[in-house]
């Protein structure tokens, strides 16, 4: 250790050379974050044939609206505003019934002792990790089975059994978080039961509701396999599996297009994401910082 | 609704017996929190079996059903005709053999391991430096480095993969474009996706891009819970940053590192969207299957039911060992 007088400029000096180094990658992080996104939007506002040129552009100079329109109107391919509405029905189907019924079980295993409660909470928790595709075959069959292909009930019907476990999990969070001793303050002011939780309660839960909801809401826009499986009919796809039309490994593929089409089933997400996430981060590993 | 009288006992009436191990399912050991449930314990008489009907309903039909009948089906001579109503034909394991003793089963199973090692491991690696670097930026440039990775986020996974699809296009990619005209390297018309180790490269970067936020967000609230003191206290006693980082931060964190851990080593080992999406870009299909894709090439595309059933149960019973970590770790977190 040399004199005090010597290190404390060096650590100063060092100090700052960490700052700029921190800065330097907080900017690569923002970038390579950030650039799929920019490059996905820039290139869909830009003529296919300017995307396909020698030169890039990384601002649409000759901004054009031509990809959505001719993407939105079909392009010889799936339609696009049924599989809007296709994917809107199927989420918000799924969201409202799993909301219910997820909301019901999570009452029931928190605001109640009862034999089983905990084998109900670890079946629950090896649901969730079951892949889809391994399930593909037989919910096929079952669906197959109802008649039910090339239908919103029977894929929503298969979203809803998707996103319970997740959903009542959290939702077992969010109740869990609000103590009983309010419920049991307005019970001793005379409330009954019931009415205690539906005028205490339940307001406190509603942020919860509203974010649990919405990642449903997310999971079920974006699933992928099941849609693939049992909605193949254009009439009946829905958003992403309508994307998947316009990959065509023969023929050339028309990226400016593409793009536009990525974009428009991105938005909806990303919107409702930011809108969420805040709320559902901790909810995966809740507690876990308690140690 | 009657309410349910007060148990003297702290414990619940009915011990139940958990299905991992047999500790700490019945009361938390927290004495204040056991009192508290104590109020309602032993409550509703059938209420909580009346709430718990619809979720076990559609959860009892639409997965414990399919999962018996894929379970029949693994061991079933199961193919075309036997879904347009012909009767299937017992075959005992014959499905599991035949799956055992296939050279691409083997291939495929090697591959999916291999290649979630290497996400889960990237994605960590990085997610742990992005959530220390947020730890240590201000206000402005933290708030900058969350909208990135929040964008990133949110991308839905087909479209992320067709991003980047596009970005390592053969002929136009932004990617082959800077590395030919900007750093002068012979990457003109390289194909990125035609050789399968270049293939599992892209794969890689799209799903660590899109892993990696959930990863920093999770650990950065973790690391914001250190307490101060304890790192200054380590500071005195003259431990560096590395030792503070590892001796005192990851000590603090590991209950978080661990579960997430998990979460990625399941998702990455089931990937399906990212990797059937990019073989529809370029890609040659038999040398990039994943066991997700695999799966769905056999059954689906094949017709061999029966060996997809096979290939599916062993692939579920390997998450489930994989996740039993995840439901440990969790109920002991969350003290049930």
């Amino acid at each position: 250790m040399t004199a005090a007088s010597a290190t404390v400029p060096r650590r100063r000096r060092r100090f700052r050379i960490g700052s700029l180094l921190a800065g330097a990658a907080a900017i690569v992080v923002f970038v390579a974050s950030v650039f799929p996104v920019y490059w996905m939007v820039n290139t869909s506002f830009q003529p296919n044939a300017q995307v396909r040129g020698s030169e890039l552009h990384f601002w649409p100079d000759n901004a054009t609206l031509d990809n959505y329109t001719s993407i939105i109107g079909g392009g010889g391919r799936a339609p696009f505003l049924p599989a809007l509405g296709n994917s809107l029905a199927v989420a918000l189907i799924t969201v409202a019934v799993a909301l219910v019924f997820a909301f019901f079980a999570a009452l029931a295993v928190t605001r109640f002792r009862f034999r089983s409660r905990a084998a109900f909470i670890v079946t629950i928790l090896i649901i969730q990790m079951i892949p889809a595709e391994a399930m593909i075959i037989s919910i096929f069959r079952l669906i197959d089975g109802w008649h039910l292909l090339n239908t919103i009930i029977g894929l929503s019907a298969v979203y809803i059994a998707t996103v319970l476990p997740f959903t009542i999990w959290t939702l077992r969070g969010f109740v869990n978080g609000v103590p009983v001793e309010l419920e049991e303050a307005a019970m001793i002011d005379g409330l009954s039961r019931s009415q205690a939780f539906w005028r205490i309660t339940f307001p406190l839960l509603a942020p919860g509701l509203v974010a649990t909801g919405i990642f449903g809401f997310i999971q079920a826009w974006n699933e992928f396999v099941f849609a693939l499986v049992l909605n193949p009919r254009p009439e009946a796809m829905t958003l992403p599996v309508w994307l998947r039309t316009f990959l065509d490994p023969n023929g050339g593929i028309n990226w400016a297009e593409l793009m536009a089409g990525s974009t428009l089933v991105a938005v909806p997400v990303v919107i409702f994401f930011l809108i969420v996430q805040g709320r559902m981060t901790g909810g995966l590993v809740s507690g876990a910082v308690k140690g | 609704m009657p309410t349910p009288p007060a148990s003297p006992n702290p414990v619940s009436p009915s011990p139940a017996v958990s299905a991992v191990e047999g500790e700490r399912l019945t009361a938390p050991p927290d004495p204040a929190a056991s009192g508290r449930r104590a109020r309602r314990s032993g409550g509703g008489g059938f209420t909580p079996y009346a709430l718990l009907m619809p979720a076990l309903i559609v959860l009892a039909v639409i997965t414990g059903w399919p999962l018996v009948q894929l379970l029949i089906m693994s061991v079933q001579k199961f193919g075309r005709a036997q879904v347009f109503g012909a009767p299937p034909e017992f075959i005992g394991l014959g499905n599991y053999l035949d799956v055992l003793t296939d050279p691409e089963f083997w291939q495929v199973l090697s591959r999916s391991v291999v290649f979630a090692a290497v996400c889960v491991v990237t994605t960590m690696i990085l997610g742990v430096l992005v959530a220390l670097l947020m730890n240590r930026l201000g206000a402005v440039l933290r708030t900058l480095v969350s909208v990135g990775l929040l964008l990133a986020w949110a991308m839905p996974p087909l479209s992320a993969t067709i991003v980047w699809g596009w970005i390592f296009d053969t002929q136009y990619g932004v990617l082959n474009y800077m590395l030919t005209n900007w750093l002068g390297l012979d990457f003109a018309g390289h194909q990125w996706l035609i050789e399968p180790l270049s293939f599992f490269f892209v794969a890689t970067i799209i799903i660590v891009w899109g892993a990696v936020p959930f990863v920093a967000f999770t650990v950065y609230a973790g690391l914001t819970q250190v307490p101060e003191e304890v790192l200054e206290a380590a500071q005195l006693d003259g431990a560096g940053g590395f030792q503070r980082f590892f001796l005192v931060v990851v000590p603090f964190i590991r209950p978080i590192l661990t579960i997430v851990t998990i979460l990625q080593v399941i998702w990455d080992l089931r990937v399906f969207t990212q990797i059937y999406s990019l073989q529809s870009i370029g890609g040659l299909a038999e040398q990039t299957n994943t066991l997700g894709v695999y799966i769905y090439r056999v059954s689906l595309g094949s017709g061999d039911f029966g060996a997809g059933g096979a290939i599916s149960v062993i692939v579920v019973l390997l998450l489930v060992a994989v996740s039993i970590f995840y439901v440990r770790r969790s109920l002991k977190e969350e003290a049930l």
